[in-house]
Protein backbone atom coordinates (compact mmCIF):
# COMPACT_ATOMS: atom_id res chain seq x y z
CA UNK A 1 0.00 0.00 0.00
CA UNK A 2 1.07 3.50 -0.73
CA UNK A 3 -0.47 6.64 0.69
CA UNK A 4 -3.86 7.64 -0.66
CA UNK A 5 -4.42 11.00 -2.30
CA UNK A 6 -7.64 13.00 -2.01
CA UNK A 7 -9.22 13.26 -5.46
CA UNK A 8 -11.83 15.87 -6.33
CA UNK A 9 -13.41 15.56 -9.75
CA UNK A 10 -16.56 16.59 -11.54
CA UNK A 11 -18.36 13.69 -13.16
CA UNK A 12 -21.51 14.29 -15.17
CA UNK A 13 -21.77 17.76 -13.70
CA UNK A 14 -21.66 16.49 -10.12
CA UNK A 15 -18.68 17.04 -7.84
CA UNK A 16 -17.16 14.01 -6.11
CA UNK A 17 -14.40 13.63 -3.55
CA UNK A 18 -12.78 10.31 -2.67
CA UNK A 19 -9.29 8.97 -1.97
CA UNK A 20 -7.17 6.96 -4.41
CA UNK A 21 -3.81 5.25 -4.33
CA UNK A 22 -1.50 6.51 -7.09
CA UNK A 23 -1.81 3.22 -8.96
CA UNK A 24 -5.61 3.43 -9.21
CA UNK A 25 -6.84 4.10 -12.74
CA UNK A 26 -9.58 6.61 -13.43
CA UNK A 27 -11.73 3.67 -14.55
CA UNK A 28 -11.39 1.90 -11.21
CA UNK A 29 -11.92 5.17 -9.38
CA UNK A 30 -15.20 5.79 -11.21
CA UNK A 31 -16.39 2.24 -10.66
CA UNK A 32 -15.13 1.34 -7.20
CA UNK A 33 -14.89 4.69 -5.39
CA UNK A 34 -17.81 6.53 -6.99
CA UNK A 35 -20.05 3.57 -7.84
CA UNK A 36 -20.36 4.67 -11.46
CA UNK A 37 -20.18 1.21 -12.99
CA UNK A 38 -21.49 2.23 -16.40
CA UNK A 39 -17.89 2.62 -17.56
CA UNK A 40 -16.72 -0.89 -18.38
CA UNK A 41 -13.20 -2.25 -18.07
CA UNK A 42 -12.29 -4.76 -20.74
CA UNK A 43 -8.62 -5.24 -21.46
CA UNK A 44 -6.99 -2.71 -19.09
CA UNK A 45 -4.29 -2.11 -21.68
CA UNK A 46 -5.80 0.44 -24.00
CA UNK A 47 -6.82 -1.95 -26.75
CA UNK A 48 -10.57 -2.49 -26.45
CA UNK A 49 -11.95 1.02 -25.87
CA UNK A 50 -14.74 -0.12 -23.50
CA UNK A 51 -13.60 2.29 -20.77
CA UNK A 52 -13.64 5.39 -23.02
CA UNK A 53 -14.86 8.53 -21.22
CA UNK A 54 -14.57 12.24 -21.95
CA UNK A 55 -11.88 13.91 -19.84
CA UNK A 56 -11.84 17.70 -20.06
CA UNK A 57 -13.86 17.40 -23.26
CA UNK A 58 -11.76 14.76 -25.06
CA UNK A 59 -12.16 11.01 -25.30
CA UNK A 60 -9.58 9.08 -23.29
CA UNK A 61 -9.08 5.51 -22.19
CA UNK A 62 -9.92 5.68 -18.49
CA UNK A 63 -7.77 2.56 -17.91
CA UNK A 64 -4.74 4.53 -19.17
CA UNK A 65 -5.21 7.58 -16.99
CA UNK A 66 -4.49 7.52 -13.26
CA UNK A 67 -7.12 8.87 -10.90
CA UNK A 68 -4.47 11.20 -9.42
CA UNK A 69 -3.93 12.63 -12.91
CA UNK A 70 -7.64 13.27 -13.32
CA UNK A 71 -7.75 15.26 -10.07
CA UNK A 72 -9.55 18.56 -10.68
CA UNK A 73 -10.80 17.40 -14.06
CA UNK A 74 -14.22 17.31 -15.67
CA UNK A 75 -15.49 13.94 -16.80
CA UNK A 76 -18.45 12.75 -18.81
CA UNK A 77 -19.39 9.08 -18.59
CA UNK A 78 -22.19 7.01 -20.05
CA UNK A 79 -24.30 7.83 -16.99
CA UNK A 80 -24.25 11.50 -17.98
CA UNK A 81 -25.26 11.04 -21.60
CA UNK A 82 -29.05 10.90 -21.20
CA UNK A 83 -28.96 14.20 -19.30
CA UNK A 84 -27.65 15.72 -22.53
CA UNK A 85 -30.61 14.47 -24.54
CA UNK A 86 -32.73 16.97 -26.39
CA UNK A 87 -35.69 18.34 -24.42
CA UNK A 88 -38.44 15.82 -23.85
CA UNK A 89 -36.34 12.80 -24.83
CA UNK A 90 -35.43 10.20 -22.21
CA UNK A 91 -32.28 9.12 -24.06
CA UNK A 92 -29.59 10.88 -26.05
CA UNK A 93 -29.99 10.45 -29.82
CA UNK A 94 -26.93 8.17 -29.89
CA UNK A 95 -28.43 5.89 -27.24
CA UNK A 96 -31.75 5.89 -29.08
CA UNK A 97 -29.91 5.06 -32.30
CA UNK A 98 -28.33 1.97 -30.74
CA UNK A 99 -31.81 0.86 -29.63
CA UNK A 100 -33.41 1.54 -33.00
CA UNK A 101 -30.84 -0.32 -35.08
CA UNK A 102 -29.79 -3.08 -32.70
CA UNK A 103 -26.37 -1.56 -32.18
CA UNK A 104 -25.59 -3.80 -29.23
CA UNK A 105 -26.01 -7.38 -28.16
CA UNK A 106 -24.22 -8.20 -24.89
CA UNK A 107 -23.67 -4.50 -24.26
CA UNK A 108 -20.24 -4.76 -22.67
CA UNK A 109 -18.47 -2.55 -25.21
CA UNK A 110 -21.42 -0.20 -25.70
CA UNK A 111 -20.49 2.57 -23.21
CA UNK A 112 -17.16 3.04 -24.99
CA UNK A 113 -18.82 3.15 -28.40
CA UNK A 114 -21.38 5.69 -27.20
CA UNK A 115 -18.74 8.03 -25.77
CA UNK A 116 -16.60 7.73 -28.91
CA UNK A 117 -19.62 8.43 -31.12
CA UNK A 118 -20.65 11.35 -28.88
CA UNK A 119 -17.32 13.06 -29.53
CA UNK A 120 -17.51 12.37 -33.27
CA UNK A 121 -21.02 13.83 -33.58
CA UNK A 122 -19.97 16.89 -31.60
CA UNK A 123 -17.22 17.49 -34.15
CA UNK A 124 -19.15 16.76 -37.31
CA UNK A 125 -22.88 16.63 -37.92
CA UNK A 126 -22.73 14.56 -41.12
CA UNK A 127 -19.99 11.96 -40.80
CA UNK A 128 -19.60 9.56 -43.70
CA UNK A 129 -19.70 5.83 -43.08
CA UNK A 130 -15.91 5.75 -43.64
CA UNK A 131 -15.36 8.48 -41.07
CA UNK A 132 -17.51 6.61 -38.57
CA UNK A 133 -15.61 3.36 -39.14
CA UNK A 134 -12.28 5.13 -38.85
CA UNK A 135 -13.33 6.77 -35.57
CA UNK A 136 -14.67 3.50 -34.17
CA UNK A 137 -11.48 1.61 -35.05
CA UNK A 138 -10.29 1.98 -31.45
CA UNK A 139 -13.36 0.25 -30.01
CA UNK A 140 -13.78 -3.50 -30.20
CA UNK A 141 -17.12 -5.32 -30.30
CA UNK A 142 -17.23 -9.11 -30.35
CA UNK A 143 -20.98 -9.47 -30.97
CA UNK A 144 -22.40 -7.18 -33.60
CA UNK A 145 -19.99 -7.24 -36.50
CA UNK A 146 -20.11 -3.41 -36.31
CA UNK A 147 -22.69 -3.01 -39.08
CA UNK A 148 -25.50 -2.02 -36.74
CA UNK A 149 -23.23 0.19 -34.67
CA UNK A 150 -22.39 2.21 -37.77
CA UNK A 151 -26.10 2.29 -38.63
CA UNK A 152 -26.88 3.54 -35.10
CA UNK A 153 -24.50 6.45 -35.44
CA UNK A 154 -25.84 7.35 -38.88
CA UNK A 155 -29.35 7.25 -37.37
CA UNK A 156 -28.30 9.48 -34.48
CA UNK A 157 -26.52 11.93 -36.79
CA UNK A 158 -29.64 12.32 -38.89
CA UNK A 159 -31.85 12.83 -35.84
CA UNK A 160 -29.50 15.44 -34.42
CA UNK A 161 -29.43 17.24 -37.78
CA UNK A 162 -33.22 17.28 -37.93
CA UNK A 163 -33.42 18.69 -34.42
CA UNK A 164 -30.84 21.34 -35.18
CA UNK A 165 -32.77 22.48 -38.25
CA UNK A 166 -36.02 22.92 -36.35
CA UNK B 1 -4.45 -6.62 -14.09
CA UNK B 2 -3.60 -3.72 -11.81
CA UNK B 3 -0.17 -2.06 -11.47
CA UNK B 4 2.16 -2.86 -8.60
CA UNK B 5 2.20 -0.04 -6.02
CA UNK B 6 4.30 3.02 -6.75
CA UNK B 7 4.86 6.49 -5.35
CA UNK B 8 3.75 9.46 -7.42
CA UNK B 9 5.14 12.96 -7.91
CA UNK B 10 3.21 15.55 -9.93
CA UNK B 11 6.17 17.72 -10.90
CA UNK B 12 5.53 21.40 -11.54
CA UNK B 13 8.87 22.15 -13.15
CA UNK B 14 11.54 20.28 -15.08
CA UNK B 15 13.93 20.96 -12.19
CA UNK B 16 11.54 19.36 -9.70
CA UNK B 17 11.08 16.34 -11.97
CA UNK B 18 14.85 15.98 -12.43
CA UNK B 19 15.42 16.19 -8.67
CA UNK B 20 12.85 13.45 -8.04
CA UNK B 21 14.45 11.24 -10.69
CA UNK B 22 17.95 11.87 -9.34
CA UNK B 23 16.92 11.03 -5.77
CA UNK B 24 15.36 7.77 -6.92
CA UNK B 25 17.82 6.83 -9.65
CA UNK B 26 17.29 4.33 -11.27
CA UNK B 27 13.90 3.36 -9.78
CA UNK B 28 11.92 6.33 -11.08
CA UNK B 29 10.02 6.43 -14.34
CA UNK B 30 8.70 9.41 -16.27
CA UNK B 31 4.96 9.55 -16.93
CA UNK B 32 4.15 11.54 -20.08
CA UNK B 33 0.98 10.62 -22.00
CA UNK B 34 0.94 7.18 -20.39
CA UNK B 35 -0.41 5.42 -23.46
CA UNK B 36 2.50 2.96 -23.54
CA UNK B 37 3.60 3.12 -19.89
CA UNK B 38 0.17 2.46 -18.36
CA UNK B 39 -0.38 -0.79 -20.30
CA UNK B 40 3.10 -1.92 -19.23
CA UNK B 41 2.28 -1.06 -15.60
CA UNK B 42 -1.13 -2.74 -15.77
CA UNK B 43 0.49 -5.89 -17.17
CA UNK B 44 3.22 -5.61 -14.50
CA UNK B 45 5.87 -5.77 -17.19
CA UNK B 46 7.46 -2.85 -15.40
CA UNK B 47 7.33 -2.04 -11.67
CA UNK B 48 8.91 1.35 -11.01
CA UNK B 49 8.99 2.56 -7.41
CA UNK B 50 8.18 6.12 -8.45
CA UNK B 51 6.30 7.79 -11.28
CA UNK B 52 7.26 11.37 -12.05
CA UNK B 53 4.33 12.96 -13.88
CA UNK B 54 5.28 15.68 -16.37
CA UNK B 55 1.70 16.62 -17.24
CA UNK B 56 1.56 19.52 -14.77
CA UNK B 57 4.70 21.25 -16.06
CA UNK B 58 3.89 24.33 -18.09
CA UNK B 59 6.08 25.15 -21.07
CA UNK B 60 6.90 21.56 -21.99
CA UNK B 61 4.42 21.57 -24.87
CA UNK B 62 3.95 23.72 -27.93
CA UNK B 63 5.09 24.02 -31.53
CA UNK B 64 7.35 26.87 -32.64
CA UNK B 65 9.01 27.62 -35.96
CA UNK B 66 12.75 28.22 -35.65
CA UNK B 67 15.54 28.55 -38.23
CA UNK B 68 16.44 24.89 -37.55
CA UNK B 69 12.89 23.63 -38.03
CA UNK B 70 9.82 23.00 -35.92
CA UNK B 71 10.74 23.04 -32.23
CA UNK B 72 8.21 20.78 -30.55
CA UNK B 73 7.88 20.48 -26.78
CA UNK B 74 8.16 16.89 -25.62
CA UNK B 75 4.73 16.97 -23.92
CA UNK B 76 2.92 18.14 -27.06
CA UNK B 77 -0.05 15.81 -27.57
CA UNK B 78 -0.15 13.80 -30.76
CA UNK B 79 -3.62 15.12 -31.58
CA UNK B 80 -2.30 18.70 -31.37
CA UNK B 81 0.36 17.85 -33.96
CA UNK B 82 -2.17 16.05 -36.13
CA UNK B 83 -4.33 19.17 -36.39
CA UNK B 84 -1.63 21.87 -36.29
CA UNK B 85 -1.63 24.09 -39.37
CA UNK B 86 2.05 24.85 -38.82
CA UNK B 87 2.91 21.14 -38.83
CA UNK B 88 0.83 20.56 -41.97
CA UNK B 89 2.57 23.40 -43.75
CA UNK B 90 6.15 22.84 -42.64
CA UNK B 91 6.36 19.14 -41.91
CA UNK B 92 3.29 17.51 -43.49
CA UNK B 93 4.72 14.02 -43.14
CA UNK B 94 4.65 14.44 -39.35
CA UNK B 95 0.90 15.12 -39.40
CA UNK B 96 0.46 12.14 -41.73
CA UNK B 97 2.53 9.83 -39.50
CA UNK B 98 0.53 10.81 -36.40
CA UNK B 99 -2.66 9.47 -37.95
CA UNK B 100 -1.16 5.97 -37.92
CA UNK B 101 -0.72 6.09 -34.13
CA UNK B 102 -3.39 4.19 -32.22
CA UNK B 103 -6.78 5.88 -32.28
CA UNK B 104 -8.24 9.29 -31.53
CA UNK B 105 -8.59 8.66 -27.77
CA UNK B 106 -4.97 7.46 -27.62
CA UNK B 107 -3.70 10.50 -29.56
CA UNK B 108 -5.54 12.88 -27.21
CA UNK B 109 -3.21 11.75 -24.40
CA UNK B 110 -0.13 10.42 -26.22
CA UNK B 111 2.79 12.81 -26.54
CA UNK B 112 5.53 13.13 -29.13
CA UNK B 113 8.25 12.97 -26.48
CA UNK B 114 6.69 9.86 -24.95
CA UNK B 115 6.58 8.08 -28.30
CA UNK B 116 10.20 8.90 -29.03
CA UNK B 117 11.51 8.08 -25.55
CA UNK B 118 9.58 4.79 -25.49
CA UNK B 119 11.36 3.93 -28.76
CA UNK B 120 9.15 1.10 -29.89
CA UNK B 121 10.88 -0.23 -33.02
CA UNK B 122 7.52 -0.60 -34.80
CA UNK B 123 6.46 3.00 -34.11
CA UNK B 124 6.24 5.65 -36.82
CA UNK B 125 7.64 8.73 -35.05
CA UNK B 126 11.13 7.35 -34.29
CA UNK B 127 11.57 6.42 -37.97
CA UNK B 128 10.38 9.84 -39.06
CA UNK B 129 12.79 11.52 -36.61
CA UNK B 130 15.59 9.44 -38.09
CA UNK B 131 14.66 10.20 -41.71
CA UNK B 132 14.46 13.93 -41.00
CA UNK B 133 17.54 13.92 -38.75
CA UNK B 134 15.61 15.48 -35.88
CA UNK B 135 17.53 16.90 -32.92
CA UNK B 136 16.73 15.92 -29.34
CA UNK B 137 17.21 18.43 -26.48
CA UNK B 138 17.71 16.58 -23.21
CA UNK B 139 17.54 18.11 -19.73
CA UNK B 140 19.72 16.62 -17.00
CA UNK B 141 22.46 17.88 -14.76
CA UNK B 142 23.69 21.27 -15.97
CA UNK B 143 22.73 22.64 -19.34
CA UNK B 144 20.67 20.70 -21.87
CA UNK B 145 22.54 18.43 -24.24
CA UNK B 146 21.44 18.08 -27.85
CA UNK B 147 21.87 14.86 -29.80
CA UNK B 148 20.75 13.64 -33.21
CA UNK B 149 18.13 10.98 -33.86
CA UNK B 150 20.91 8.65 -34.98
CA UNK B 151 22.52 8.95 -31.53
CA UNK B 152 19.21 8.79 -29.64
CA UNK B 153 17.90 5.34 -30.60
CA UNK B 154 20.26 2.70 -29.23
CA UNK B 155 18.40 -0.61 -29.07
CA UNK B 156 15.00 -2.23 -28.51
CA UNK B 157 13.02 0.22 -26.29
CA UNK B 158 16.36 1.78 -25.36
CA UNK B 159 17.51 5.34 -25.96
CA UNK B 160 20.44 7.53 -24.98
CA UNK B 161 18.31 9.05 -22.20
CA UNK B 162 19.77 8.33 -18.75
CA UNK B 163 17.26 7.36 -16.02
CA UNK B 164 17.64 10.83 -14.50
CA UNK B 165 17.28 12.82 -17.72
CA UNK B 166 14.18 14.25 -19.40
CA UNK B 167 13.55 14.77 -23.08
CA UNK B 168 12.60 18.45 -23.26
CA UNK B 169 12.19 19.29 -26.93
CA UNK B 170 12.60 17.82 -30.39
CA UNK B 171 13.46 19.89 -33.45
CA UNK B 172 12.10 18.44 -36.69
CA UNK B 173 13.72 20.06 -39.74
CA UNK B 174 11.05 21.29 -42.14
CA UNK B 175 10.30 19.40 -45.32
CA UNK B 176 11.22 21.73 -48.19
CA UNK B 177 8.28 22.75 -50.37
CA UNK B 178 9.96 21.04 -53.34
CA UNK B 179 10.46 17.70 -51.56
CA UNK B 180 8.29 14.63 -51.91
CA UNK B 181 7.50 12.37 -49.00
CA UNK B 182 5.56 9.25 -48.09
CA UNK B 183 4.98 6.82 -45.26
CA UNK B 184 3.86 3.28 -46.06
CA UNK B 185 3.23 0.51 -43.57
CA UNK B 186 1.59 -2.85 -43.17
CA UNK B 187 -0.44 -3.47 -40.02
CA UNK B 188 -3.15 -6.02 -39.27
CA UNK B 189 -5.60 -3.24 -38.50
CA UNK B 190 -5.37 0.53 -38.67
CA UNK B 191 -3.87 1.78 -35.42
CA UNK B 192 -2.00 -1.44 -34.66
CA UNK B 193 1.77 -1.39 -34.46
CA UNK B 194 3.27 -1.87 -37.90
CA UNK B 195 4.56 -5.23 -39.03
CA UNK B 196 6.86 -3.27 -41.33
CA UNK B 197 7.03 0.33 -42.45
CA UNK B 198 9.01 2.75 -44.59
CA UNK B 199 9.46 6.52 -44.51
CA UNK B 200 10.77 8.20 -47.67
CA UNK B 201 11.73 11.80 -48.43
CA UNK B 202 13.02 12.63 -51.91
CA UNK B 203 14.21 15.61 -53.90
CA UNK B 204 14.28 15.64 -57.68
CA UNK B 205 16.66 17.62 -59.88
CA UNK B 206 15.52 19.68 -62.88
CA UNK B 207 15.74 16.64 -65.13
CA UNK B 208 13.41 14.71 -62.82
CA UNK B 209 16.17 12.49 -61.48
CA UNK B 210 16.57 11.78 -57.78
CA UNK B 211 18.90 14.36 -56.25
CA UNK B 212 18.53 13.18 -52.68
CA UNK B 213 16.71 10.28 -51.06
CA UNK B 214 16.23 9.56 -47.39
CA UNK B 215 14.81 6.19 -46.38
CA UNK B 216 14.06 5.07 -42.82
CA UNK B 217 12.58 1.71 -41.87
CA UNK B 218 10.54 0.65 -38.85
CA UNK B 219 9.34 -2.67 -37.50
CA UNK B 220 12.31 -4.33 -39.16
CA UNK B 221 15.09 -4.12 -36.56
CA UNK B 222 15.51 -3.40 -32.81
CA UNK B 223 15.62 0.32 -33.65
CA UNK B 224 14.45 2.37 -36.61
CA UNK B 225 17.16 2.25 -39.28
CA UNK B 226 18.31 4.44 -42.15
CA UNK B 227 18.78 2.48 -45.39
CA UNK B 228 21.82 4.43 -46.53
CA UNK B 229 22.97 2.01 -49.21
CA UNK B 230 19.55 2.09 -50.82
CA UNK B 231 19.54 5.89 -50.57
CA UNK B 232 22.88 6.10 -52.39
CA UNK B 233 21.76 3.65 -55.07
CA UNK B 234 18.84 5.92 -55.96
CA UNK B 235 20.73 9.20 -56.35
CA UNK B 236 21.19 10.41 -59.92
CA UNK B 237 18.60 8.05 -61.34
CA UNK B 238 15.08 8.25 -62.59
CA UNK B 239 12.66 6.29 -60.43
CA UNK B 240 11.99 3.38 -62.81
CA UNK B 241 11.45 -0.29 -61.99
CA UNK B 242 15.16 -0.99 -62.27
CA UNK B 243 16.07 1.71 -59.73
CA UNK B 244 13.41 0.51 -57.29
CA UNK B 245 14.57 -3.09 -57.64
CA UNK B 246 18.22 -2.12 -57.04
CA UNK B 247 17.24 -0.20 -53.91
CA UNK B 248 15.04 -3.06 -52.69
CA UNK B 249 17.85 -5.62 -53.13
CA UNK B 250 20.14 -3.44 -51.04
CA UNK B 251 17.47 -3.32 -48.33
CA UNK B 252 17.17 -7.07 -48.23
CA UNK B 253 20.93 -7.43 -47.96
CA UNK B 254 21.20 -5.31 -44.82
CA UNK B 255 18.01 -6.42 -43.08
CA UNK B 256 17.72 -9.28 -40.62
CA UNK B 257 14.19 -8.58 -39.41
CA UNK B 258 12.79 -10.42 -36.39
CA UNK B 259 10.10 -13.06 -36.80
CA UNK B 260 7.25 -13.13 -34.30
CA UNK B 261 3.57 -14.01 -33.91
CA UNK B 262 2.57 -11.32 -36.42
CA UNK B 263 4.96 -12.06 -39.26
CA UNK B 264 7.98 -14.18 -40.12
CA UNK B 265 11.36 -12.67 -40.82
CA UNK B 266 11.10 -13.57 -44.52
CA UNK B 267 7.68 -11.92 -44.78
CA UNK B 268 8.98 -8.73 -43.16
CA UNK B 269 11.93 -8.67 -45.56
CA UNK B 270 9.66 -9.02 -48.55
CA UNK B 271 7.24 -6.43 -47.15
CA UNK B 272 10.08 -3.93 -46.68
CA UNK B 273 10.97 -4.14 -50.38
CA UNK B 274 7.35 -3.78 -51.50
CA UNK B 275 6.73 -0.87 -49.12
CA UNK B 276 9.90 0.86 -50.27
CA UNK B 277 8.72 0.77 -53.90
CA UNK B 278 5.28 2.06 -52.94
CA UNK B 279 6.70 4.83 -50.79
CA UNK B 280 9.21 5.91 -53.45
CA UNK B 281 6.52 6.06 -56.13
CA UNK B 282 4.20 8.07 -53.93
CA UNK B 283 6.99 10.40 -52.76
CA UNK B 284 7.99 11.17 -56.36
CA UNK B 285 4.32 11.80 -57.20
CA UNK B 286 4.05 14.17 -54.25
CA UNK B 287 7.18 15.91 -55.53
CA UNK B 288 5.57 16.51 -58.91
CA UNK B 289 2.30 17.70 -57.35
CA UNK B 290 4.04 20.14 -55.02
CA UNK B 291 6.12 21.54 -57.88
CA UNK B 292 3.05 22.67 -59.81
CA UNK B 293 2.83 26.37 -58.96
Amino acid sequence: MTAKYPIAITVNEKRYEAPAEPRMSLADFLRDQLGLTGTHLGCEQGICGSCTVLFNGETVRSCLLLAVQANGGVILTIEGLAARAEAGQPLHAIQQGFLETGGFQCGFCTPGFLMTAYELLNETSSPSEDEIRERLSGNLCRCTGYQNIVAAILWAAERLRRQASR
Amino acid sequence: MKPAPFEYVAAESVEEALAALQQNNPDGKILAGGQSLLPLLNLRLTKPKLLVDLNGISGLDGIRETPEGLAIGAMTRQSKLEHSLLVRQRCPLLAEAIRYIGHVAIRHRGTIGGSLAHADPAAELPALALALDAKFAIAGRGTDRVISAEEFFLDFLTTALAPDEILRQIVFPIIRPSSGYALEEIARRHGDFAIAGVVVIVDLDDAGKIAEARVALFGLAPTPVRARQAERALVGRELDDRAMLDAAVLLEEVLEPPGDIRASSAYRKHAAAVLLSRALKRAVQVCHTRRIP
